[in-house]
């Protein structure tokens, strides 16, 4: 067992792909020499050289076009997008070009890319850098999205996303990358797209994933200081969705609130609630409530605390659940 | 196709541009006059035969006759698919009339191991590549979204998204600079995409690796309804050196031209000299797709000047005034084409509409639980019909 940070996770993990792949480069802004703004890919182009750990010019429509040639030619590139925010140059890219290629292509080549966004609030950053764009993605057909919340999911998930022949928008949550954990490198992980029952729990199931992880379960922590027994499930795979996950849980508790930074309008949670009601419509008690991000855009980070789903907000729903 | 063309002296490219001379005052005020296109031409619009300090091309006369087949066969078959789009049997066409040497003279000039990036207007590039006309057919008619294995003709999809495919290109070119290979990539773009972030960065990516990637831009002076004056303030080859890396003009009507000019890129490229951009400088004689009407925007003048440059009847000439073809042989390519285009027709009218479960095939790679789910209750609300055929029991619904 080691104690490591999520960064650390995702470094070990994308030192194994490039260790076990040739095929696999790291592309993106500062990844080489610098090791990447939050030092993610730190230390991998000294030892995997530029060939393969490849700096870019700063142009995000440009690593995911280049990255999908390089695809299309038998490689698997890993690209990072600096912040959740500079995704949007690269959107065509993503939705029109890498998502269609498989299917417009008979299934005659597969475009097998990770694209790493770290995503979501909590550093106190200036506009842009602290965005939870996942809906858009998810909204997108030959897409996968995943999130992973803690280190040694970083560290399995990472690696499972390389390896996928599909290509992978994988969201880091920046806020929770220097969290701990201990990292057994024999265990077996899960399959990348399943939910995970983090807390278990009967009175009410909540969704979430990503950096919320963390304030669920300390809502679940407080609530049952209170008598209540909540549930916690971490998403992990948002496309596709592990949705018989959460209805087994919701079948057992009836009560069910999402929660998640990004705004709640049109957001994941909008989903969730929509497959719920219409899969395990009958064990509900309570309509299916969100917490997230209000309609508008991302707060100055002075206001931050407010804006994103806390500990409180969290409970707040909770208990208006429990009340019908 | 293999030759003895040869590029006699380094390229012209590194000598300095003979336009811009209007600099000092023009960018600020008026439109600047424009400039005399700086263009490569091995035939003149009359078909004779004018020497070019920097490239030549001496093929045999087989090599000489292909390329008029190519020529001939590609206007048919584009002909062929404007009426078959006419007649209803496909949604929509994009014409290559008019830039027949430029693809042609360009798509003969590839080696097998290179690799193409067309956009959704190079037909005649694909019949170099060997795709079967009908795959461009089926795209058109909406059967299916390509259909041929890019892989395998080494002949990527078509890209509709102006421009997209250039990055796509680029990162192919790098790759192949990884696998230490000796091929090299090219990606077809028109005037209008030298205005896209895309074409812009890929430029950027290609000049700063050194990827083995031929940018081929057939300027073919509208971009549906804007002019080429809408996109650039300077000829197009001229981008290419703000990024650093050689362009050079061409005229796209004359196919010895352009087979030697990109011959030669491509050969630069392969042997580690980096990238290159090629303006052909061309004309796109009829509208931009089906569903376009030109008069609404561009003189008839226009239009009738460019006649006179045709591609192939300047080839004929050519080929007339040098021995290299008689009567008997056009009349037997002729005769072909209308073969060609018979079978495009009946292959045409003949293609099945997809199975409607095929819908979910291939969207994914790898195994995909929503997808399993939606093609499962599709397929059993589809089954719900089968014992309805009259129409009148289980799910009987009004049809539009």
């Amino acid at each position: 067992m080691t104690s490591i940070t999520l960064v650390k996770g995702l470094n070990m993990g994308l030192r194994k792909a490039l260790e076990n792949d040739q095929k696999v480069v790291i592309m993106g802004e500062d990844v080489g020499k610098h090791g990447g703004v939050f030092r993610v890919t730190d230390g991998l182009q000294k030892d995997f050289g530029e060939d393969r750990v490849i700096d870019t010019p700063l142009a995000e429509s440009g690593i995911v076009g280049t990255a999908i040639g390089l695809a299309l030619r038998g490689y698997r590139p890993v690209c990072e997008i600096q912040f959740d925010g500079f995704v949007f140059p690269a959107f065509d890219q993503i939705v029109s070009q890498l998502a269609k290629m498989h299917y417009r292509a008979d299934g005659h080549v597969a475009v097998p890319l990770t694209i790493r966004i770290p995503f979501g609030g909590h550093i106190g950053a200036v506009e842009h850098h602290s965005e939870s764009p996942e809906a858009y993605f998810m909204h997108t057909a030959g897409l996968r999205v995943v999130a992973c919340s803690n280190p040694v999911d970083a560290y399995w998930m990472i690696q499972q996303s390389v390896a996928s022949d599909d290509p992978v928008i994988f969201f880091e949550p920046k806020g929770r990358y220097w969290e701990k954990a201990e990292l057994d490198e024999t265990a077996t992980p899960d399959p990348l797209h399943s939910a995970r029952v983090v807390r278990p729990g009967n009175d009410a199931t909540i969704v979430t994933y990503g950096p919320t992880v963390k304030v669920c379960l300390a809502a679940a922590v407080a609530a049952d200081e209170e008598g209540r027994s909540l549930e916690v499930i971490d998403l992990r795979s948002l496309s596709p969705l592990d949705i018989e996950a959460v209805c087994a849980s919701v079948q057992r508790t009836g009560r069910l609130i999402v929660a998640h930074e990004a705004p709640v309008f049109c957001g994941s949670g909008a989903e969730i609630a929509a497959r719920v009601t219409e899969k395990c419509f009958y064990s509900l008690e309570a309509p299916v409530l969100r917490v997230g991000g209000f309609s508008t855009p991302y707060p100055p980070s002075r206001v931050e605390d407010e804006y994103l789903p806390d500990l409180d907000r969290v409970l707040d729903a909770v208990d208006r659940a429990l009340a019908y | 196709m293999t030759d003895r063309s040869a590029r006699r002296r380094p390229p012209a490219w590194n000598a300095t541009p003979a336009v811009a001379t209007d600099a000092e005052g023009t960018l600020g005020g008026g439109l600047a006059p424009t400039p005399e296109p700086d263009l490569v031409q091995l035939l003149t619009p009359e078909g004779e035969r004018v020497d070019h300090d920097t490239y030549s091309v001496d093929l045999t006369t087989d090599q000489y006759r292909q390329l008029y087949r190519d020529l001939v066969l590609v206007r048919r078959i584009d002909a062929e698919a404007i009426a078959l789009q006419r007649q209803g049997e496909l949604g929509i066409w994009a014409s290559l009339l008019g830039q027949e040497a430029a693809q042609i003279g360009s798509g003969r000039a590839l080696e097998k191991d290179d690799y193409v990036f067309p956009t959704y207007r190079e037909h005649g590039v694909a019949w170099c590549r060997d795709v079967d006309p009908l795959h461009l057919l089926g795209l058109f008619r909406g059967v299916n979204l390509g259909g041929w294995d890019p892989n395998e003709k080494n002949f990527h999809l078509y890209t509709i998204v102006i421009g997209a495919q250039t990055l796509h290109a680029t990162g192919y070119a790098m790759g192949v600079q990884r696998d230490g290979a000796e091929s090299a990539v090219i990606a077809y773009f028109g005037d209008g995409a030298i205005s896209q972030g895309d074409v812009n960065e890929s430029f950027i990516w290609a000049s700063v690796y050194h990827a083995p990637v031929v940018f081929f831009c057939q300027n073919n002076q509208w971009a549906i309804s804007e002019p080429v004056e809408r996109q650039s303030r300077i000829p197009l080859y001229q981008r290419a050196r703000g990024f650093g890396f050689p362009g050079v003009r061409v005229d796209g009507n004359d196919v010895l031209a352009v087979y030697a000019v990109t011959k030669a890129a491509l050969q630069d490229a392969r042997e580690g000299n980096g990238p290159a951009l090629i303006e052909a400088y061309t004309y796109r004689m009829g509208a931009h797709t089906t569903t376009d009407d030109p008069t609404r925007y561009r003189i008839a003048d226009e239009v009738e000047a460019w006649k006179l440059k045709d591609p192939i009847a300047r080839y004929r000439r050519f080929l007339e005034q040098n021995g290299h073809a008689d009567e008997s042989y056009f009349t037997a390519i002729d005769q072909e084409s209308d073969e060609v285009a018979a079978r495009l027709r009946t292959g045409c009218r003949e293609m099945p509409d997809p199975a409607p479960l095929s819908i979910f095939d291939n969207a994914y790679a790898e195994p995909h639980m929503l997808l399993d789910e939606e093609r499962a209750q599709f397929a059993a609300y589809l089954d719900s019909f089968a014992d309805s055929s009259d129409g009148h029991g289980g799910h009987a619904r009004t049809e539009g």
